[in-house]
């Protein structure tokens, strides 16, 4: 186990900027698999990324990177400003970050997985309080009133004491949708989020999305497979292959004329479902 | 495996100048599939193997020479009275309510020592999770009969230590089953989907929180009917404390009686009864609830 500290990137001095998400010279392996291999990217606050790749290209663990579902090998990734993995010594370096020191970081990210997760012993509301409620001291009238407002937005109020058990799969999507906003993150990630879903409950799962991008006042990183809906909500795509980024830019480049012949046949290839 | 606790892996690699260095090559490259014939499995076939030929030497190599004698001459007229039968049952009761309250009582330290073993188990400190798992093994892999002769030797050899038989009972009940109960908690909890401790880290909950209101409250489920086995198992390990300790249970009732009134038919008779009586219902309620969890599993 490497415990070891990164030297901070001598380049990285002037990058004392807000961006929202950052990271730099990010490197993640697998065993002798490379999923990430030194990865700079800064996502601005309130920009949507929209990211794709074939399936194995590493660009679902940008984002469990980002929630540290995964710890990175190398390099350094800052939310906010603030370094997520790195603690700064008094002398000016930086060490490997303490429990609490991450969990401060990380309580300002949100995450909706593919398989939404969903607490199967707790009834919907129940699972949009958890959090505000015991992480962050909440009052429970206050967070039940949170919650259904939540649950409202989503527009399954009348579901509140349903059990994931008793959803659909576009409804639990939706609930862990509002769970991950009841914390009000500044930076939500969203893994593949219509991938389990069947067609016809896509839509009102990217109805809920749209509605998040339109308030604009959170940062969204999104893997996904839809294309059409990648060229609607994104400011920026980025095609991500063999743990590298291939090619970046607004959709209207990146999706409709592509400049990389990586990110034209992997768009073919998703064209011809 | 769920890992619930992040800890911070750094390398000191330098990061990789800009378009300097060689391709990521091999990146993609996985390495060279293992056999997956499960009897090709060293973790299968050495066990096996081992297995077998252990058995192989039981049956080939023979039994040493000597015998075991009775003073019963063989022949001897065995009688059988249902009155009498009848008249010990209250006495068998008394000793069958003993050995139950011995077995609730280690039930219960074996219920939740066996939680504290879990978890140390899982410590990410060998220092605390090596000597766990040696010590649940190792009583786990040996009889509880020595145990408990063990524990009485123990008992009587240190002065300052002067425990009533019964409670050296359903202590070594309960010790002896709390390292079975620890493997039964450990595979619920593992049985608990990844995604499950995912959603606790990205909702940054609190360890206290993630384990009190995610992981156990859906570990718990799974590891009830194994609980309950253990229970019915445990009630009938109890005895031999009567054997061992002289706790005034079901056994030594029976052993009492046959020594007084040269009649061992009927009382051991009872108690196969007496076992019957709380096993049956016991086992048929395990079934119930493994049932019952199935269906709420859907």
């Amino acid at each position: 186990m490497r415990t070891n500290v990164a030297e901070p990137d001598r380049n990285d001095v002037s990058d004392k900027g807000a961006a929202s998400v950052r990271f730099r010279a990010v490197d993640k392996a697998f065993g002798a698999l490379t999923v990430l291999e030194d990865l700079h990217l800064d996502v601005e606050p309130g920009e949507r990324v929209v990211v794709i790749g074939p399936s194995g290209s590493g660009k679902t663990t940008i984002l469990r990177v980002t929630m540290t579902l995964e710890h990175i090998d190398a390099g350094t990734i800052q939310i906010g400003g603030e370094q997520l993995y790195h603690e700064p010594t008094s002398a000016g370096t930086l060490k490997p970050a303490s429990e609490k020191h991450i969990r401060k970081v990380r309580s300002n990210i949100g995450m909706v997985f593919q398989h939404f997760n969903l607490f199967p012993h707790m009834s919907a509301i129940e699972n949009v309080m958890l959090a505000p409620i015991k992480v962050h001291g909440v009052s429970r009238d206050e967070a039940q009133h949170n919650g259904m407002e939540l649950l409202a937005k989503v527009g399954l109020a009348e579901h509140a004491n349903h059990t994931p058990g008793q959803l659909s799969g576009g409804q639990k999507q939706r609930v862990a949708i509002a769970r991950a906003l009841a914390t009000s993150p500044s930076v939500m990630l969203f893994d593949e989020v219509t991938s389990a879903l069947d067609p016809e409950l896509v839509g009102d799962v990217l109805n809920v999305l749209r509605d998040i991008a339109e308030e604009g006042r959170t940062t969204m990183m999104l893997v996904t497979h839809e294309m059409g809906f990648a060229r609607e909500i994104a400011d920026r795509v980025l095609m991500f292959d063999k743990g590298r980024v291939v090619e970046s830019g607004p959709p209207s480049q990146v999706l409709d004329n592509p400049q990389q012949e990586r990110t034209r046949s992997f768009l073919g290839a998703v064209a011809e479902h | 495996m769920a890992d619930d606790t992040p800890h911070t892996q750094q390398a000191v690699d330098e990061p990789s100048q800009e378009g300097g260095d060689a391709p990521a090559q091999p990146a993609f490259d996985l390495e060279v599939e293992q056999s997956h014939k499960w009897y090709r499995r060293p973790d299968v076939l050495v066990p096996v193997t081992l297995v077998v030929l252990g058995l192989s030497l039981l049956a080939i190599v023979p039994a040493p020479s000597g015998r075991f004698s009775s003073q019963f001459s063989p022949g001897r007229e065995v009688s059988f009275g249902w009155d009498y039968f009848f008249h010990l049952l209250p006495q068998m009761l008394r000793g069958l309510y003993t050995t139950a309250r011995a077995t609730v009582l280690g039930f219960l330290i074996a219920a939740t020592l066996g939680m504290v073993m879990a978890m140390l188990r899982r410590s990410q400190n060998r220092v605390v999770s090596l000597p766990t798992a040696f010590l649940i093994e190792f009583i786990r892999s040996t009889p509880i009969l020595v145990q408990m002769f063990f524990a009485q030797v123990l008992v009587r050899s240190v002065d300052w230590l002067s425990l009533n038989p019964i409670v050296i009972l359903f202590l070594v009940l309960g010790i002896h089953y709390a390292t079975y109960a620890s493997e039964a908690y450990r595979a619920g909890i593992n049985s608990v989907p990844k995604g499950q401790w995912e959603a606790a880290v990205a909702l940054n909950l609190d360890p206290v929180t993630k384990w009190t209101r995610i992981i156990i409250p859906q570990a718990i489920p799974n590891v009830l009917p194994t609980l309950g086995n253990y229970l019915v198992a445990a009630f009938k390990d109890a005895p031999i404390g009567d054997a061992v300790l002289s706790t005034a249970g079901v056994l030594f009732f029976a052993n009492t009686i046959r020594a007084e009134d040269f009649r061992p038919v009927e009382p051991y008779l009872l108690i196969g009864v007496g076992f019957l009586l709380v096993s049956l219902p016991a086992a048929w309620l395990v079934r119930r609830l493994e049932a019952h969890i199935a269906y709420e599993r859907g």
